[in-house]
């Protein structure tokens, strides 16, 4: 009984470390495309008048879908490489669901497995369920 | 203005929103709100967009650090978790139907209530009796502290369940992390030690801001401009607070910010009253 709980114990430990370098390299590389992005806007549109943010035009602004964004940053677009950073900001405490998952695979703790895919299912509704409207 | 000049000075002011929201412990979210809308005038649609990402970054970037320490209780932040994300994609499809005046009025109350919850006394006991559910579930954990391990035991996990999931349509619906709400849950609730409920808290904030945060991008409330200011700026201003929390008790700073907060909130309930947004 010792060993198993001690074993138990020692997959927490792991996940917990893996899980804290996943969160801290998402925030840091998330951060570091933002400003990437953010130095050639401000080196191209730097000078030009602010954009009327008093006025919410929504999606018509664009970079609202991967798709979008994607085609954007083939063509090196300052505000779509900004917007990709945001995306992995995002995914970042997605992303951490998906490999909490993992680690209670790994320990085989059935309750936990299946809160998680509860957890993980309302996010693929929210990314996928056009909730947009 | 030049976008150079506003980007400079949100660059600044998200500094200071992340520094005071980790000091606090409200997290930058909450600042950057009402510093879009009462100092830059921009839409509170825009501004609650960048609460958002401004509220993922913070937590991300302190969870890494608290995860690896071993305080986070993770299997309570993941059960919990089920409520705040169900209540912010909800919170997210309210929006929609709910007036941005209406929004700010909230806003405000949610802030005034977060700033009493701030310097209100905290749970440091560690139950040594939880309730049947909580064993069931696996919530009973232990902390490490100076003198060794520390263990703690939960009950009214239902009743804090649902407090999460208000948390979570509040998170939804005002983009910020609720983090007010969310330590209510499990200090006062369920008698969880602060060390404890605190950095869960935290923990938790990431996923639940991302819940709303994927709809409210493709309704195109996350524009470029303002993001690149603010997610960069909260986690230097955070970065920086973190640092002075261990050098210094931020006992007198936390009343004079809540203060501060407290006119913000009245602020933003009277314009919102006065249909200013």
């Amino acid at each position: 009984m010792k060993k198993i709980i001690s074993k138990h114990l020692f997959a927490d430990r792991d996940m917990e470390q893996f899980i804290g370098l996943q969160l801290r390299y998402g925030v840091i590389i998330s951060s570091l495309i933002v400003l990437t992005g953010g130095l050639i806007y401000l080196q191209q549109s730097g000078g030009l008048a602010l954009p009327a943010y008093s006025q919410f035009i929504g999606t018509k602004a664009g970079f609202t879908s991967i798709g979008q964004i994607i085609t954007g940053l083939g063509t090196l677009n300052a505000r779509s490489i900004i917007q990709f950073g945001v995306v992995v900001l995002i995914a970042t405490p997605i992303l951490r669901i998906a490999f909490s998952l993992v680690g209670f695979v790994i320990e085989k703790d059935r309750l936990y497995i299946l809160i998680t895919l509860i957890v993980l299912s309302v996010m693929m509704i929210s990314i996928f369920g056009g909730l947009k409207v | 203005m030049t976008i150079l000049t506003f980007t400079l000075i949100l660059l600044a002011g998200a500094y200071l929103a992340g520094l005071v929201g980790s000091l606090t412990g409200l997290g930058g979210g909450v600042v950057v709100i009402p510093l879009l809308t009462l100092v830059f005038h921009v839409d509170i649609r825009y501004a609650i967009g960048a609460a958002l990402l401004a509220s993922i970054a913070n937590s991300s970037g302190a969870a890494s650090a608290y995860v690896k320490e071993g305080i986070t209780n993770i299997r309570l932040g993941m059960f919990l978790e089920i409520a705040t994300t169900a209540g912010a994609v909800a919170g997210a499809v309210i929006a929609v139907y709910t007036p941005t005046n209406t929004i700010a009025i909230l806003f405000g109350a949610i802030l005034l209530f977060s700033a009493a919850m701030t310097i209100r006394k905290k749970n440091q006991e560690a139950l040594t009796t939880g309730s049947a559910l909580s064993l069931k579930l696996k919530l009973d954990s232990s902390y490490p502290t100076k003198e060794g391990p520390v263990s703690y035991k939960l009950k009214n996990v239902g009743a804090g369940f649902s407090i999460m999931a208000l948390a979570g349509i509040m998170s939804g619906l005002l983009g910020i992390g609720s983090g007010a709400l969310k330590v209510l849950a499990m200090d006062s609730t369920m008698h969880i030690p602060f060390k404890v409920s605190t950095t869960t808290s935290n923990f938790m904030i990431g996923v639940t801001a991302a819940a709303s945060a994927v709809v409210y991008l493709q309704r195109g409330y996350m524009d470029p401009g303002i993001a690149f200011p603010v997610v960069l700026g909260v986690l230097g201003g955070a970065f920086t607070g973190s640092k002075l929390l261990t050098r210094l008790d931020p006992k007198v700073l936390k009343y004079i910010f809540c203060l501060a907060i407290s006119f913000v909130a009245v602020e933003m309930i009277y314009n919102g009253y006065n249909h200013q947004f």
